[in-house]
């Protein structure tokens, strides 16, 4: 009793140690061997990985969080009951910053100096994965976000990766579409939001490259609530033929109901940010013909079987609303998809050393996830192209599949 | 096409101004409830945002369990009242020596309460409720509005009128003119100013219930909405000289037409800084607000 007490404590204190000095696999096997030595069983035992996580669970972008929080918890607990990850069991540590860049930011902090965890899941906005980047490229933790902008991987950072498709790729797949429709001339209405911002910055990047000119632009604040006096101004631009609304939250909602309201007759285009069944519920009517590129999760039943992605999305969907009792969201989906390819780099890796665990996310190739179908390399952290997305439109209050 | 002719100039005009009307209306009744208060006891309670959104989630979720939504409405006023009294037993009247300070600080206590409190009642997510009158749009003069937007802007001018009536024609609501003005000779007077303050509170929470009732329909609601409109509710009882029922109105309406118009006519980008910045000049030329009340020297 006395014998098996200890040698559990030892491991704990062993486990720790390791983690905080970020040893070698021959040093932690070492190690490991001589707590077995100490306790007598040390080494059989199974041990914890710790996995850290800041996420927006409360606050604006609660939507965002809220779903990737119940995915980790309850994806990390059918691992557990799987068998864990080599054996050891994981253990998340998840804070919640609300929303607010400079809380992530100390959480960042308390993750690595405090918890030891062996890398991040996380960061839910685009602004607190930002805030965060900088303290887990000096630690050198292995992170993989959940935020959409381009920024955090481009410039490649070592130590960070990101499982959402970029708001780049989003622009990219409306201008396509409204290429192959000769519609060339767009008024954009955007959030003044990190995500409306970021994403508003790439449209006006890449709008050239699919010969679409951008001929009026508009911006509302994120807890507005009437955009009529800035979809008035849209409405009379001189020669418009669409709008897009690079946005998340209420606000492409209320976008979505003005436009309809003012009886603007143009096609409306939303963005990835709000590809969930609520913004449905909240426009009401008024969705009814709008598009936005979103993840196959969106359409799971939909896909046709010949799709590689339909027996994931379709899992994780059905996993997740038994689990939780409401709507699968892509948002969740990005959470499972940073969780599944972390557990294969950590398979990979078989050793809770950073650098290891880091070169093996990157070489995460043809692993198929809610998002797309991932092919990382030193120079894309990402590994998502935009066939990942897919045209949705609005009929009849569902998502259909255009093309 | 669209019809780029001047003529739709004027239309324009109204849309802003209707977006602006509609807007400002919830921020006069904050600004309402802020002053109702604060003459009441000098509390300037912070808390006034988050009966907006008490009225609005409760109505959404009783609605939700099957209730029709006019009774949803009536309940979800109730609990909006209850928590005013709860507020004002609990938190304000245990502290009723304490400073001004001190008393805001409560507030703002209250309303992280209240907020951390409504997504674990409710939940995180975005809501909305059918409007009123159905959701085709109306023409006015060119501009198409939402029917709900006659709802808000009605159901204000109701409120405001009642308000008033109250105020000046019962002996109940002489009673608070009476507390208001002078706490301690209300006292003197046989007033139980204690209860006056606390039905002031109810009478606040009741308000600004209403508001986010007839104001989900269009601006739809979540547990965090108040955050925003108790600050630009203050901005409003501010604007309008704070303590003065009618100057509060007037403040809320003007702030969301200036909101509004700048969106419209200037810049959308800088639609606030725009609406605060004619704030601030107006606090400049007119300290005491567009009503300035007469000073009363509280010994």
């Amino acid at each position: 009793m006395t014998a098996s007490m200890t040698a559990r404590a030892t491991t704990t204190v062993t486990a720790r140690l390791l983690a905080a000095a970020r040893l070698t696999a021959t040093a932690s096997m070492l190690a490991l061997g001589l707590a077995a030595g100490f306790g007598g069983v040390g080494a059989a035992q199974a041990g914890e990985i710790r996995i850290g996580s800041v996420l927006s669970a409360t606050g604006p972008a609660a939507f965002l969080g809220d779903p990737e929080e119940k995915t980790l918890k309850l994806y990390a607990e059918e691992i557990n009951k799987a068998g864990g990850i080599n054996g050891d069991t994981i253990k998340l540590v998840i804070y919640d910053d609300g929303g607010d860049a400079d809380k992530a930011r100390t959480f960042a902090t308390r993750l690595v100096e405090e918890d030891k965890v062996a890398a991040v899941l996380g960061g839910t906005t685009s602004g607190t994965t930002m805030a965060m980047v900088p303290v887990f490229e000096d630690a050198e933790m292995p992170f993989i976000s959940f935020a959409g902008a381009v920024g955090i991987v481009e410039p490649t950072k070592k130590w960070v990766f990101k499982t959402p498709h970029t708001d780049r790729m989003a622009c990219e797949k409306i201008f396509e579409d409204l290429k192959k429709q000769n519609l060339t001339k767009v008024g954009i209405i955007s959030g003044t939001d990190g995500f409306g911002k970021s994403m508003r910055d790439q449209c006006v990047k890449v709008n050239a490259k699919y010969d679409v000119e951008i001929v009026a632009e508009e911006t509302y604040g994120p807890r507005d609530s009437d955009m009529t006096a800035q979809l008035t101004n849209l409405k009379g631009a001189p020669g418009i033929q669409a709008l897009v609304n690079p946005g998340m939250g209420q606000g492409p909602a209320i976008v979505t109901r003005n436009v309809r309201q003012l009886g603007i007759a143009l096609p409306l285009y939303q963005s990835h940010g709000v590809a969930s069944k609520s913004f449905i519920e909240l426009a009401g009517d008024a969705a009814e013909g709008v598009r936005l590129p979103a993840a196959a999760i969106l359409v799971a039943e939909k896909l046709p079987d010949s799709d590689p992605q339909k027996a994931i999305a379709l899992g994780y969907k059905t996993s997740y609303e038994a689990a939780t009792k409401g709507q699968v969201s892509t948002f969740g989906g990005h959470a499972f998809d940073a969780l599944f390819i972390l557990k294969g780099a950590l398979e990979r890796a078989k050793s809770s050393d950073a650098a290891k665990i880091r070169d093996e996310i990157e070489k995460t190739t043809g692993f198929i996830g809610t998002a797309g179908i991932f092919n990382m390399t030193p120079a894309d952290h990402m590994g998502l192209d935009l066939t990942a997305f897919k045209m949705l439109e609005v009929r009849s209050g569902d998502w259909t599949l255009v093309e | 096409m669209d019809d780029l002719s001047g003529s739709n100039v004027m239309a324009d005009f109204v849309q802003f101004a209707m977006s602006g009307l509609t807007v400002g209306a919830v921020y006069a009744l904050v600004a309402l409830g802020f002053t109702l208060i604060y003459n009441a006891s000098s509390v300037v309670n912070f808390a006034q945002g988050e009966f907006v959104m008490l009225g609005g989630m409760a109505t959404v979720f009783l609605a939700a369990l099957g209730l029709p939504i006019p009774l949803a409405a009536l309940a979800a006023v109730a609990v909006a009242v209850v928590t005013g009294l709860l507020v004002h037993t609990l938190v304000i009247e245990p502290a009723r020596g304490a400073n001004a300070v001190t008393l805001i600080i409560l507030t703002i206590g209250v309303s992280l309460v209240l907020r951390g409190a409504a997504p674990l009642v409710f939940d995180k997510q975005f809501h909305k409720l059918p409007g009123f009158s159905g959701e085709e749009p109306v023409s006015l003069l060119g501009a198409l509005v939402q029917p709900q937007a006659f709802w808000v802007v009605g159901g204000t001018a109701v409120i405001v009128l009642a308000l008033k009536v109250f105020l000046a024609h019962t002996l109940f609501g002489k009673a608070v003119l009476a507390t208001a003005a002078d706490r301690m000779a209300a006292r003197l007077s046989g007033i139980n100013t204690s209860v006056i303050v606390g039905f002031c509170f109810a009478m606040s929470a009741a308000i600004g219930a209403i508001a986010g009732i007839l104001v989900t329909p269009i601006t739809l609601t979540s547990y965090d909405v108040g955050v925003i409109l108790s600050l630009k509710g203050f901005a409003a009882a501010v604007l309008g000289g704070i303590g003065n029922p009618l100057g509060a109105v007037a403040g809320g309406l003007l702030l969301g037409l200036l909101e509004s118009f700048a969106a419209g006519y200037l810049s959308s980008t800088y639609k606030d800084a725009v609406a605060f910045a004619i704030l601030i000049a107006v606090l400049i030329v007119m300290p005491g607000g567009l009503a300035r009340v007469k000073h009363v020297e509280r010994v």
